[in-house]
């Protein structure tokens, strides 16, 4: 009889050979990949015991105050040298943030400038660095040590940022963390700039730099540095940005070793945490002034960056008592071979950029501001992606995601007598800029992008319009550039740059900020070109507020087969100022007009050739026939709106020639369109019977759940799907497959297959 | 005692109806949706979002394609303001936007005055900096 089938009860292991068995498993550990454990938390770490002690010895709300400001300061020291010093476009236009972190990892006083969803995403990698570095004999947290980190999966948005990160000690004491983060852009991805939306897995993503070493006694290895420049096509910035943030840690190093001398250790490790407890406690108690609500949204995401398709970002919020629970169940699965997902620490820090900038602007920078806010996710969703997915395109996903955020909370704050902002439309919200790279009239290889992502128009407020081209949403105090400035450094022009798209709109009582046009062209290289990368040019990506309008769709246009500088010099005439005019008018002979969605993945661009896009609108708040006249008789004079356009929205009646208003004709036509509304609106009851369907339309290729049932997820067809909690891979053909099968099919179907063997 | 819950919308928490802001008009009870109330319109999205280059010729206009997102508007059935719209994938299910919970909206203000207008805001002026 064999012994082995015999059952036999299992031996449990004694509290010694567990013991002894949790050592054997900690010591041959094969890899440390992202913690879970860090990676899925975003509040604050429990209150140490020398944090206890501290705050028993000083806990003065003045000298906290004192010391915070000091310390806040240092890090605006510290961000204005990044900026001024830093090599990389993101650095100049303040793609940047510092801080100090407590000695549990937690970021608690930051730069009041630059890119605050960093805020809540740096606190990953330190933290990384405390449980696996910090008692590792072969690594070490020393004095004088500083990490780098720039993997998302570790922390942060996406590979193009990179951070510096030092621990502060006191009398060998580790006191508290600094840190110096910046959008470097260039990584050594497959395409240029470091955001790749041809990445098919994160092999194509670039430097996947999990925290390490690579600073010791303040200076740079050399070593590895040269390592790293030689990953990346643009080594001289990698070193150049390297020093930046390291000094810039430095200096603010220095402000708390200045703290150290006046006020003590104790003094500040009391103001990090305190001010991180007070600013949590706030938060919770401005929750709890808002009304006990449900509000649902959803954002549509048109395309992947490689093919338009619908993928839905589902956004439920609810606020019981002092709790507000964003729930993002129901949101499209992740893609296996697509780079718009995101890892949910990106998602929350994108949401905290909601509180930080647009509701309670006042608060101190920090991760507390977001700490006591709860996020629900399905596990491997765009907004919550598995370590095997590609995620160098998470803006896609976490801009969608922040709007989601935004057109939710204006909902409840509508009512909430206690403001500390207006009630705000969404903002735009995608990067429509030139991303660009190759080798420079100078023989530099570059790889980065023109600071105009950075002019994003602005939601209307209760009040007044949407201020226009005014910020992204990740940077409220980012700025657009110099474009002539940078034309010194790159082969190309803005020969159009600034200019307001006319009729590119989001109207409303109050209208959104408008955006402006770029049509660029490459001048003095022959291997240079460009990339886009946005959604939005078949759906808007965003929602109008309390009646108001978003805004409508952003396209990309080429004209190819003409070289504009000749047409320049010899038919100057012949040049148009407007993507209207050279698309409608097509004034180059023999040149191809064509347009296609914003996902261009990296092309070379010959002399003359001209890429053409504009920036968006931020979203319109309230009925359109609320509208001041004066105001659209406004709009049309600085060219935001032609006359026909806003006569038939906004039914005004003015003289054409000299813009006068007839008042009186206006009300009668307001008048007559409400009556038309009341004429041609169908009660909800019978307008659902016709319109709701039991399934996604089979004509399009539909990701995430349908209506509120969120345990079913769609995966591109409506009898293609998954549950909501078990993740099945979601792979996109590629799309030269997916146009050849097309053209073959239509070959087979006229006989002209030539009897080719298959 | 009424509370403003939107641009066109409060919440009469003694009835527990939804109720227009611009007419008065009484719109549904408040413990289902407000659209439920109102009147709906399936606006081709090109009518607000126009063309800007010409839909003869090219794929991409700067409008929104109508077989991919339809905009929902929603009427005030009594005055016709457009209360909200909703850029919706064509077939889906209008949003259940606004759930409020009512017990708990009326216990909230209980402790507060009623609000005839809307709090806006506190305004970002120029000069508000610090000087000396």
């Amino acid at each position: 009889m064999n012994e082995i089938a015999t059952p036999v009860r299992a031996k449990m292991p004694s509290a010694e050979e567990l013991a002894l068995i949790e050592k054997f498993l900690s010591d041959t550990t094969l890899f440390l990949g992202p913690d879970p454990e860090i990676m899925q938390n975003h509040d604050l770490m429990p209150r140490t015991e020398a944090e206890d002690e501290a705050i028993r010895k000083m806990s003065d709300a003045h000298s906290i105050a004192k010391i915070r400001d000091r310390i806040q300061a240092g890090c605006d020291e510290g961000y204005e040298m990044v900026e001024q010093m830093g090599a990389a476009p993101g650095a100049k236009w303040g793609d940047v943030i510092t801080g100090v972190y407590s000695a549990s990892g937690d970021l608690a006083i930051a730069s009041a400038g630059g890119v605050l969803l960093f805020s809540a995403l740096v606190h990953h990698p330190i933290k990384f660095i405390i449980k696996n570095w910090m008692n590792d004999p072969t690594v070490g947290v020393r004095e004088g040590d500083g990490f780098i980190h720039n993997d998302s999966r570790y922390g942060n948005v996406h590979n193009t940022d990179q951070s510096m990160i030092l621990p502060i000690f006191h009398e060998g004491k580790l006191v508290c963390w600094v840190a110096s983060t910046v959008h470097e852009g260039e990584n050594g991805a497959i395409e240029p700039g470091g955001m790749p939306s041809m990445a098919e897995s994160p092999s194509d993503e670039g430097l996947k730099m999990c925290p390490f070493k690579v600073v010791e006694n303040y200076e740079i290895k050399r070593d590895i540095l040269t390592f790293l420049q030689n990953s990346v096509r643009e080594p001289k910035l990698q070193y150049e940005d390297m020093k930046v943030k390291l000094f810039a840690c430095l200096r603010i190093k220095q402000r708390i070793e200045e703290t150290f001398r006046t006020d003590g250790p104790d003094a500040l490790v009391s103001t990090l945490r305190l001010t991180m407890e007070n600013v949590r406690a706030e938060v919770k108690r401005r929750i709890s002034e808002w009304p006990d609500m449900t509000v649902s949204t959803y954002i549509i995401q048109d395309s992947t960056l490689r093919e338009n398709c619908v993928v839905k970002v589902n956004c439920k919020l609810t606020k019981t008592g002092d709790r507000l629970i964003f729930d993002f169940r129901g949101s499209a699965p992740e893609f296996t071979n697509r780079p718009t997902n995101t890892i949910v620490a990106g998602l929350k820090g994108m949401l905290s950029q909601v509180f930080l900038c647009y509701v309670w602007p006042d608060l101190p920078r920090g991760q507390a501001a977001f700490a006591p806010i709860e996020v629900i996710t399905d596990p491997h969703s765009i907004m919550n992606c598995s370590y095997d997915a590609p995620n160098s395109q998470s803006l896609m996903s976490i801009f969608t995601g922040f709007t989601a955020g935004q057109h939710a909370v204006a909902k409840f704050l509508y009512s909430c007598p206690e403001k500390y902002t207006k009630v705000h439309a969404p903002t735009f919200n995608m990067i429509n800029t030139f991303i660009w790279g190759g080798v420079s009239q100078h023989g530099e290889t570059l790889g980065n992008l023109c600071a105009d992502l950075n002019g994003m128009g602005a939601g209307a407020t209760v009040d007044r319009d949407g201020e226009h081209a005014l910020a992204p949403i990740f940077a409220t105090m980012a700025d657009i550039g110099e474009q002539e400035l940078n034309e010194e450094d790159v082969p190309f022009l803005q020969l159009v740059s600034k200019k307001m798209t006319r009729d590119a709109i989001a109207p409303g009582k109050y209208r959104g900020g408008q955006g402006y046009t770029m049509i660029v062209a490459t001048k003095d290289s022959e291997q240079w070109g460009f990339m886009t990368t946005c959604q939005g040019a078949k759906i808007p990506p965003m929602q109008g507020l309390f009646g108001g309008y978003a805004c409508g769709t952003y396209p990309l246009s080429k004209v190819k087969g003409v070289d504009v500088y000749d047409v320049l010099l010899e038919t100057p005439e012949k040049f148009k100022h407007s993507i209207e005019e050279i698309m409608n008018e097509q004034p180059f002979e023999g040149a191809s007009y064509t347009t296609h969605h914003m996902g261009m993945g990296f092309e070379i661009s010959k002399r003359g050739e001209l890429f053409m896009i504009s920036q968006g609108s931020g979203a319109g708040y309230g009925d359109l026939l609320e509208r001041d006249p004066a105001g659209v008789i406004r709009d049309i004079e600085e060219g935001l709106i032609s006359q026909g356009v806003a006569e038939r929205l906004y039914k005004v009646k003015f003289d054409p020639v000299t813009l006068a208003i007839n008042h009186e004709a206006t009300a009668i036509a307001r008048d007559a369109e409400r009556k038309a509304r009341l004429a041609r609106g169908v009660p909800y009851a019978e307008f659902v019977k016709s319109w709701s369907k039991p399934t996604p339309p089979s004509h399009l290729q539909y990701f995430g759940c349908w209506g509120d049932d969120i345990d079913k997820l769609y995966m591109g067809s409506p009898n293609k799907f998954r549950a909501a909690n078990e993740p099945r891979p979601n792979y996109m053909a590629h799309p030269k497959d997916v146009r050849i099968a097309e053209l073959e099919a239509r070959l087979a179907a006229l006989g002209a297959m030539g009897g080719e063997k298959q | 005692m009424k509370v403003l819950m939107t641009e066109y919308l409060r919440i009469d928490l003694d009835s527990e109806k939804w109720e227009c802001r611009v007419c008065d008009h009484e719109i549904g009870p408040a413990n289902k949706g407000y659209k439920e109330g109102m009147l709906v319109y399936d606006r081709d999205p090109r009518e607000i979002h126009p063309p800007i280059i010409d839909p003869e010729k090219y794929r991409f206009t700067f409008s929104p394609d109508p077989e991919w997102v339809r905009i929902l508007e929603y009427y005030c059935p009594h005055c016709g303001t457009m209360v909200e719209t909703e850029y919706a994938i064509p077939g889906h299910p209008p949003l259940h936007d606004m759930q409020p919970d009512l017990p708990a909206l009326r216990a909230q203000w209980a402790k507060r005055e009623e609000i005839a207008k809307p709090v806006v805001g506190p305004e970002v002026l120029a000069d508000q900096g610090h000087s000396h």
